[in-house]
């Protein structure tokens, strides 16, 4: 569904952020994207939605090949491509309502959009958009009014509106604390899976990424160095990713280990409030 | 910076090096000179006899001004009424013309930074660089004497003004928000009035108000070269000696001024 050939990108600076990156996603296609800061994670995936332009090498949206669009071809194309951002990235005086049904800007005209005049069928979508994320109170309130974990929720709900086959999720729980950041990423994999969707994440956090993503890619100095399964990401995996560092208490070689009794740090709360049990 | 290493070895740490300390001296020296310098050029042509007479001179005046002449205030309902116009209209025009020129200048907005950035640029420099009263003074000689001559020099000034305060508000922007309209498939125009208007507006409302706000300030002096408003009828009385007019004028100057310092006050808490 979404490929990715020889993708490269060269700043002005001269520095190679990817160097003939290659990667595909099948329908449905959740994946982790792990590196260090500055390995170029965010960059692949603002290439795929062009708000970053590739140097070389080709994406390609079911039969389209994004590198090549310009103009309202690449706005219809990106209408497919949901994104959700770290700093969540809502317009923060624009109502609650207002930032989801930005998300439909790509299907409405200036005018419309300008007077607020969406379609009722895009509104009732929004409104069931804000029930689905448990924000249906606070449709009328001012984004900057709301915490971090509801801003996201926010994002996701306008990501959602576009009616996206794709997701593209930059850091969605760096600014959240761990509880907020486990439900968070629990909601976007449960409405992943709902709908069917695609989904690139990038996460910082090793253990938040294999708790929920089941496929990794690995990303160091803009190379792939691992696509697999969360399971294989062990001490040796992560060295290459990360470089040289006790990975130990991180890693799943540990939990795979001490099988009856998996680190607290690594397992859903609910199964934690059963080992508490114990 | 200096880290000095005393004989003991225990390091010290002060701002300036001694030499550093030294040149500040010498620079704070030259001022001093350099005040006292043009204190004499200044005085050079003084007439200290008048200066020496000036709290009797200032008393006179003032005696004769008060008490303000408070029936002449019937004559002059007209001319505020056109003060009042001339500042908001000509902010208006400017407001609808300096917002696009705003746009145009701003470095994320502008369609070209190579030709149409400067262009919109230099408009911005052009009109402030010149005083409103100038421009009244222009405009009278080309208009002719009156209030449509006030507005256009009250919007010409303010162009300037509200332009530059507005592009430097929009190269402030969060660029965040703005990537994540455009990531929806917004077209350029959607991108700013979703992404960049609702980020400008509290500084756009605030401009225009503070703009609106001098602006009734400059207008009761425009009249002074004949473009309309109290000016005009200050002009007159001075002209006269009609002292207690002029008090009358100053004083309902300082009222409006009051008056509208306190809308702008109100405007900006609503909006922002």
């Amino acid at each position: 569904m979404l490929t990715i050939t020889n993708l490269e990108k060269r700043y002005k600076a001269g520095d190679r952020a990817l160097k003939g990156v290659s990667m595909t996603l099948a329908p449905g296609d959740i994946v982790g994207l792990i590196g260090p800061s500055g390995a170029g994670k965010s960059t692949l995936i603002r290439c795929v939605n062009r708000l970053v332009d590739p140097t070389a090498g080709s994406i390609r949206l079911g039969n389209i090949d994004l590198t090549t669009l310009d103009g309202p071809a690449l706005r219809k194309a990106r209408r497919r491509i949901g994104m959700i951002f770290q700093e969540y990235a809502l317009v923060e005086r624009l109502t609650v309502m207002e930032n989801v049904l930005s998300g439909r800007l790509g299907y409405v005209g200036f005018w419309q959009s300008w007077f607020r005049r969406f379609p009722e069928a895009d509104v009732q979508r929004a409104f069931s958009l804000l029930e689905r994320v448990g924000l249906i109170d606070h449709v009328d309130k001012r984004a900057d009014a709301l915490s971090g974990g509801q801003r996201q929720r926010v994002g996701i709900a306008r990501a959602l509106a576009q009616d996206p086959e794709l997701l593209l999720i930059d850091e969605p729980t760096a600014s959240l604390d761990p509880k907020t950041s486990r439900q968070v990423m629990r909601l976007i994999l449960e409405l992943c899976t709902e709908r069917k969707l695609a989904a690139i994440v990038n996460i910082h956090d090793v253990a938040l990424a294999q708790m929920f993503l089941p496929r990794i890619v690995g990303l160091r100095a803009g190379e792939i160095v691992y696509d697999g399964p969360a399971s294989g990401l062990n001490a040796e995996v992560l060295t290459r990713i990360y470089g040289e560092e006790d990975w130990t208490k991180t890693s799943n070689s540990q939990s795979d280990e001490l099988d009856d009794d998996p680190p607290a740090s690594l397992v859903l709360p609910e199964s934690r409030a059963v080992a508490a049990a114990r | 910076m200096a880290i000095l290493i005393n004989p003991d070895g225990a390091r010290h740490w002060r701002l300036l090096t001694p030499g550093q300390q030294r040149w500040r001296w010498m620079a704070w020296l030259a001022l001093v000179a350099l005040t006292v310098f043009c204190w004499r050029i200044m005085t050079a042509d003084t007439i200290w006899a008048f200066v020496s007479d000036a709290p009797r001179q200032a008393q006179d005046i003032f005696g004769r001004m008060l008490p303000p002449r408070w029936v002449y205030i019937n004559q002059l309902w007209k001319a505020i009424w056109d003060t009042i116009n001339i500042a908001t209209l000509g902010t208006l025009i400017a407001i609808v013309l300096a917002t696009p020129l705003a746009f145009l200048a701003a470095r994320n907005t502008t369609p070209s930074a190579l030709f149409i950035r400067p262009v919109a640029l230099f408009i911005i420099v052009a009109s402030r660089s010149i005083n409103a009263l100038i421009w009244g003074l222009l405009l009278v000689a080309v208009l002719g004497p009156g209030v449509l001559a006030g507005i256009i020099a009250i919007a010409l000034r303010s162009i300037g003004f509200i332009g530059k305060l507005l592009y430097e508000a929009i190269e402030e922007i969060d660029e965040t928000q703005v990537e994540a309209i455009r990531a929806t498939g917004a077209g350029q125009a959607q991108v700013m009035s979703y992404g960049i208007w609702p980020q400008i507006l509290p500084a756009f409302a605030t401009i225009s108000v503070f703009r609106w706000d001098i602006n009734i300030r400059e207008s009761t002096v425009l009249g002074l070269v004949g473009a309309g408003g109290l000016g005009l009828a200050l002009e007159g009385s001075l002209n006269t000696l009609a002292w207690p007019q002029v008090s009358l004028i100053l004083l309902i100057i300082l009222v409006t001024v009051v008056i509208s310092e306190w809308i702008t006050a109100k405007v900006r808490k609503i909006i922002i």
